[in-house]
């Protein structure tokens, strides 16, 4: 068998040991960029010839939208906002042991709830509005988080497969509340109620929304609550080791629906910073990549909170910028997710990219995903 | 009839019962048809799983094929043209899209096995990226390729059609109906589901692969070549995910929308645990899972009229949108039901690596 622990050496400094762990992400990125520059310099090829200049003309233009000005810079970071959250309930699920896929699912749900209470509040003033629209968002995602977290503590149904399918009913529940029950009379197409005093303050006059605060203030809280407090210690050990956490007198059904309903809630809230802040209505066809996307940021950050709030920012930018990429160079802007997707290819094959890089280390994935894959299949925690 | 239906409460259930056993002739060739992908994706599950690969990247394999398949089939019609023949339409531009949309699949099958096999990376993250990588690329060359060529396209196979006189025969009129008027793909789901069973249960190579799924290390002290078997396992499962998508885009619709498979992948793993890991058991819950989809298009077409009144009233009053979502639903209520019980083979999710050869 293999082992995991390499020999005692002297004890790195902290700085170095982060800068062991980034590297690898760093690599992927890297890569990632460059897989896209073949395949924009291949696609030049629609226009008749190859054209060595396109992928840099792209990512010129790229670089430009997400950075180039003020209000770039601004938009790189509203978009990075629901991605930190997204990222972050896929990455306290590998904590657990646990592969959220379904944060799609409760990403919608939130913004549902968001969107539905919010107009039922619209009246009230700012300061009872605004805390019941995000609270109702957080509380819907929950609630999508608890159902796989129940399912699988109680019949060992994989997660994997329930959140996905939770992922699509949520798709169809919104299609149904928002064409019947929720559906705001006087406008030319289904959607929920104007928000009136449920929208988020922004910060004097820009995109900055106060959800961008929320985001970015839960970011130690999360690291907080993983390694400081009580709860984050049981999550990490039912993770690493169910077996030796009920051994410890956890309880990890009990952690695995929890840990769930925490993910829910996070991707809940990023659901409702998104309407609450942004778009302030909800269509029957509301749709949106951010739930997979968070995969991609969770994994990039190593599940850690501050590494979810880097890849997050990394994603951001690409979003941000896409567009003037589009307009300027004429690439579509799924490219992103061309690029997002090489990434984490260049992620997984993490031996093979650490042994070209002759990188030592701890390796990239974080340990607990051991568990992901092992719980497949054999029933009940 | 009408007094066991008229019981308050459990009348509704025969009537359901009732309604049920009335428009499943009408529904049932489109159950099988519907059945297909799902059918073919648990089969290339099976072959994974089977040899102690998790594979939850059939979607994104099945939509890739999808992809290839009806890019290959509409750029050949474009360029050579060509006309169907026989009673299935079969064209020369159908069969190279079926052609592109397996080689598709099985390259994207042999990125699974290298990377769950000899990277020994997590195999469920392996899934999920090769999914992520199939709907950006996917996404990206639709608009890049098909968007631009709005007629690019080469129709679907034909469905066969039975004489008139045997389908009015009772029974098994219907029955045929239901296996035989059905394109070549999906016609052929049943063979191969037999097949897989006959050579799973009773070949060499199925003795082997069950062998490398429950215990590695003691099929490898035999002398199997378990990492050999394992590879060429999950490659040849590609087949089957591509075959899916071939019948998503070259014999159900026409046509290439982004993320078209809308998670029949995930309903195909779900099938494979209900099925218990077995070819029959799996196609049969494809066929459940296909019910619960075309359930909502009966009830659309042959609403429960006077026969079955309190149904009729219940059925009307639950929005489209339930029926729509029912397949998710059951398959959830399934999964849950029913995983506990089942056991999956042993050595599933777990990388191989031989003694005294450390990483």
């Amino acid at each position: 068998m293999t082992t995991k622990n390499p020999a005692p050496r002297s004890r790195p400094t902290l700085i170095r040991r982060n800068l062991q762990l980034a590297i690898v992400p760093a690599a992927a990125v890297v890569g990632g960029f460059l897989v896209g520059g073949v395949i924009i310099l291949i696609s030049s090829l629609a226009n008749g010839a190859l054209d060595f200049g396109l992928p840099f003309n792209a990512y010129g233009s790229l670089f430009q939208g997400a950075f180039g000005s003020l209000r770039g810079i601004l938009f790189t970071i509203v978009s990075a906002t629901p991605l930190i959250l997204g990222g972050m309930a896929v990455g306290l699920g590998f904590k657990a042991g646990l592969f959220n896929i379904g944060a799609q699912g409760q990403f919608l749900m939130g913004a549902l709830g968001a969107a539905a209470v919010g107009a039922y509040v619209a009246g009230a003033p700012a300061i009872v509005a605004i805390p019941a629209a995000i609270l109702a968002g957080a509380l819907f995602g929950a609630s999508w988080g608890f159902i796989p977290g129940a399912l699988k503590a109680w019949t060992g149904a994989h997660e994997v497969v329930t959140t996905i399918m939770l992922n699509f009913i949520a798709g169809a529940l919104i299609g149904y509340l928002i064409t019947g029950p929720l559906e705001a009379p006087g406008f030319s197409f289904s959607r929920t109620g104007a928000l009136g005093n449920a929208e988020l303050p922004t910060l004097f006059g820009t995109s900055i929304h106060l959800g961008v605060f929320i985001a970015f203030f839960l970011v130690p809280v999360v690291w907080w609550i993983l390694w400081r407090s009580t709860l984050g210690f049981e999550i990490r050990t039912v993770g690493a080791n169910p077996d030796a956490a009920r051994y410890a007198g956890m309880h990890p059904a009990l952690i695995t629906i929890l840990t769930m309903s925490l993910c829910g809630l996070l991707a809940g809230l990023a659901g409702a910073g998104q309407i609450l802040g942004i778009s302030h209505f909800m269509n029957a066809s509301y749709g949106t990549s951010i739930g997979f996307d968070s995969i991609s940021v969770a994994l990039l950050g190593r599940a850690h909170p501050v590494g979810i709030m880097l890849a997050a920012l990394l994603f951001g930018a690409l979003r941000a910028g896409s567009g003037l990429m589009q307009i300027q160079a004429g690439i579509p802007v799924e490219i992103i997710d061309v690029i997002q997707a090489m990434v984490l290819l260049f992620l997984a094959a993490d031996v093979m990219l650490r042994r070209f890089l002759r990188v030592r280390g701890p390796s990239i994935e974080p340990d607990e995903l051991a568990t992901v894959s092992k719980t497949y299949g054999s029933g009940t925690i | 009839m009408d007094v066991v239906y008229s019981i308050p409460v459990i009348g509704v259930i025969f009537q359901f019962i009732g309604y049920v056993i009335d428009v499943t002739p009408g529904i049932a060739p489109i159950v099988v048809g519907l059945a297909a992908p799902i059918a073919l994706g648990s089969l290339c599950g099976i072959m994974n799983e089977r040899s102690g690969i998790v594979n939850i990247g059939i979607e994104g394999m099945m939509l890739s094929g999808a992809f290839a398949g009806f890019l290959a089939a509409g750029l050949f019609q474009q360029a050579f043209g060509g006309e169907g023949w026989g009673p299935l339409g079969i064209t020369p531009a159908l069969l190279v899209g079926v052609l592109a949309a397996v080689a598709t699949a099985m390259v994207l099958s042999a990125l699974h096995a290298w990377l769950s096999i000899t990277v020994a990376a997590d195999q469920i993250i392996s899934g999920v990226i090769i999914n992520v990588a199939a709907l950006g690329l996917t996404g990206y060359l639709n608009r890049l390729l098909i968007s631009p060529n709005p007629r690019l396209g080469a129709g679907t196979f034909s469905s066969f059609r039975l004489p008139g006189e045997v389908s009015d025969f009772p029974v098994v009129g219907w029955l045929l109906e239901m296996f035989v008027e059905q394109g070549p793909i999906a016609m052929s789901v049943i063979l191969l589901v037999v097949m897989l069973q006959i050579l799973l249960f009773r070949s060499r190579w199925g003795l082997r692969t069950r062998a490398v799924g429950e215990h590695p290390r003691a099929a490898d002290t035999v002398g199997i070549n378990v990492i050999r078997l394992r590879y060429r396992n999950v490659i040849v499962g590609g087949i089957f995910a591509g075959l899916a998508g071939a019948y998503l885009t070259l014999e159900g619709t026409g046509s290439f929308q982004n993320n078209m498979t809308a998670g029949r992948g995930f309903i195909a793993l779900a099938a494979v645990i209900f099925g218990r890991w077995t070819p029959i058991g799996a196609w049969g819950a494809a066929l459940l899972f296909a019910f619960s989809g075309a359930f909502g298009q009966a009830v659309r077409i042959r609403p429960p009229g006077e026969a079955y009144p309190d149904l009729g009233t219940i059925m009307s009053a639950i929005p489209s949108q339930v029926y729509g979502a029912l397949p998710y639903i059951v398959t959830i209520v399934i999964l849950a039901g029913v995983v506990g019980r089942s056991l999956a083979p042993a050595a599933v999710g777990r990388p191989y690596q031989k003694e005294g050869k450390t990483a």
